[in-house]
């Protein structure tokens, strides 16, 4: 019982006379939880920003919710997906309060102020990401975590039925890893959102999905459950390094860890 | 009552009491109770030029906070990306050609200064995106460049230019409200009006493009569409300001500033302080240039600048790494 919410076809783009994506095809299911994988220069971040609208010279097909992605106006799209970038480094004097809020742009009109459902939707989002105590604490004073966290929180007060993130944990420490990846996957159960998540960690990516595609040079090169994906054999043909896989005690799937020849 | 919100309730206060207050002061102190010809002096020149310089300085803050979202740059201001040079030599090319047309009742040296602030607008734009981004060198070496190249042909002006025209563009060029007037005051409404509604407009998105082009696109905002809008409202704003009363420096960069640290980042709060602030620093700032060496004054161009050369120069010894609002 197949329901795709997101399904792309033969997608290909140029960024500067550079072919960065080849023939993509993917789909994803309501619902789901799917990581995207590969090494650097893959694409990842390409295609990201692709189903977030902000590459728009494209070529194939991308459908949302079973209609072609160009039918969409911008706010009716930023309705149904918020986007969460990479991590820069680059900060913004706003308080946490007022950058959540701004996630709820695709809803207002320029001559409507913040109604109440607005403000339900903010502090739900503020307190799934466990922020109350930052709220008035400014963005650029915040930690790397912290700040990763109001990012997702403004995603989420978006109120939109797919999230996607680029890399939303990498960078940070490992309470923030947790804490991160802990949202993600209540929003993606509780709450019944679609998370498309390009993660730079391979155990990450196996303990958090329901599916892994892995890109390489611009292409689909792999596709399948976590389990199906932590195998050495697999991440060394995506990676073209090699892997050693370990079991683990407390959970189903093994650990990779990468250069096993170490 | 809620942080934003107070500052502004000062803000306002203050600005009201500068208002009815400044025109008292000048070559000498005139009371409310005066009349007679000192009366006169009171209303048709002091009160005049007090709303001038309150407004002008207005709409130079409104202009540099919208350029500061815009490039996410503290040190994006008119005068710094040479849309005030712009500006000027759109005016100065009117003066030079003597021309004293206005159209609806907007002066031609306003419509020419709009003119020549839209083409800095364009060139600093342009070059930073060739150049691929808004890093602060880019930004700054654009800006720079395009200062140098317009005040050059300035210079040309005037060089060319008999001896009464050459000494107008002088003494305007130095930034002063000396020939203010009311139909000089009517004149900026326009301006402001169809600039700060424009700016009013588009709090929210310039909130989200302070935060990121990216995030702006993804929440929906139509990008190119609303950096024309704000290109179009400060270029608005700077033009009708320069024709009046010349290139007023460092009022675009410090006023937003002061006024971030104040109510804070959100537009929606930072617009309305920013024009209140900016309108009381350059009010404030005239009084000055009126008082310090009376019955003398000094342009009050040169009193920003005095006080912005240091501000610009803490600016940028204080932040670190890269430049960030």
């Amino acid at each position: 019982m197949h329901n795709p919410i997101i399904q792309i076809e033969t997608l290909s783009i140029e960024l500067s006379g550079n072919p960065i994506l080849k023939d993509i095809s993917l789909s994803v299911d309501e619902g789901e939880y799917v990581s995207i994988i590969g090494p650097n220069g893959a694409g990842k971040t390409t295609l990201i920003k692709c189903l977030a609208g902000i590459h728009r010279n494209w070529e194939g097909s991308i459908q949302i919710s079973k209609k072609p992605f160009n039918d969409y106006d911008s706010k009716t799209l930023a309705r149904l997906q918020s986007y969460v970038p990479q991590a820069e480094g680059r900060t913004n004097p706003l308080t946490v309060q007022e950058f959540v809020t701004l996630g709820r742009y695709p809803h207002l009109s320029p001559f409507t102020t913040l109604n109440a459902a607005d403000y339900i939707a903010i502090d739900e989002a503020i307190a799934r990401a466990e922020l109350q105590d930052f709220r008035h604490r400014k963005m650029n004073t915040l930690s790397g975590g912290e700040r990763q966290m109001a990012f997702i929180a403004a995603a989420l007060a978006q109120g939109t039925k797919i999230l996607l993130l680029d890399e939303p944990s990498t960078f940070l420490d490992y309470r923030h890893q947790a804490e991160i990846a802990d949202l993600l996957k209540k929003a993606c159960r509780e709450q019944g959102i679609t998370v498309i998540a390009v993660h730079h960690d391979v155990n990450t990516a196996a303990a958090c999905s329901d599916r892994i595609y892995a890109l390489k040079e611009g292409s689909v090169i792999f596709s399948g459950t976590p389990s199906e994906t932590a195998h050495s054999k697999i991440l060394e043909t995506i990676y073209d390094t090699e892997f050693i896989t370990l079991p683990s005690s407390s959970r189903a799937l093994p650990f990779v860890i990468a250069g096993g020849a170490v | 009552m809620k942080k934003p919100l107070l500052p502004l309730f000062i803000l306002l206060f203050l600005t009201l009491a500068t208002l009815a207050f400044a025109p008292l002061f000048g070559m000498a102190f005139i009371p409310f109770s005066a009349t007679g010809q000192e009366r006169e002096i009171l209303i048709s020149i002091r009160i005049p030029r007090v709303l001038t310089a309150f407004l002008a300085g207005a709409m130079l803050s409104l202009s540099g906070m919208s350029f500061q979202a815009l490039f996410r740059n503290p040190l994006a201001t008119p005068f710094t990306l040479g849309v005030s040079s712009g500006a000027a030599l759109g005016a100065a090319i009117f003066i030079r050609l003597g021309l004293t047309f206005s159209i609806a009742g907007i002066s031609g040296t306003s419509l020419g200064a709009f003119g020549g602030a839209m083409l800095a607008v364009a060139l600093v734009y342009g070059l930073t995106r060739i150049k691929g981004g808004f890093t602060t060198t880019t930004l700054l070496l654009a800006g720079i460049a395009i200062s140098f190249f317009f005040s050059s042909l300035i210079l040309l002006i005037q060089y060319i230019s008999g001896l009464s025209h050459s000494f107008r563009i002088i003494q305007w060029m130095m930034g002063s409200l000396t020939a203010a007037d009311y139909p000089k005051l009517i004149n900026l409404l326009p301006f402001l009006g169809a600039g700060g509604a424009l700016l009013l407009f588009l709090h929210r998105e310039m909130n989200l493009l302070m935060i990121g082009e990216d995030m702006a696109i993804s929440r929906g905002v139509n990008v190119g569409l609303v950096k024309k809008l704000i290109f179009l409202a400060a270029s608005l704003m700077v033009g009708g300001v320069v024709a009046i009363c010349g290139p007023i420096g460092f009022v675009g960069m410090m006023a937003p500033h002061i006024c971030r640290l104040l109510v804070g980042a959100d537009h929606r709060f930072l617009t309305p302080a920013s024009f209140l602030f900016g309108g009381l620093f350059l009010a404030l700032c005239d009084t000055l240039s009126r008082t310090l060496i009376a019955p003398s004054e000094i342009p009050v161009g040169v009193i920003t600048a005095l006080l912005g050369g240091p501000f610009f120069i803490w600016l940028l010894l204080s932040r670190k790494n890269e430049l960030e609002l």
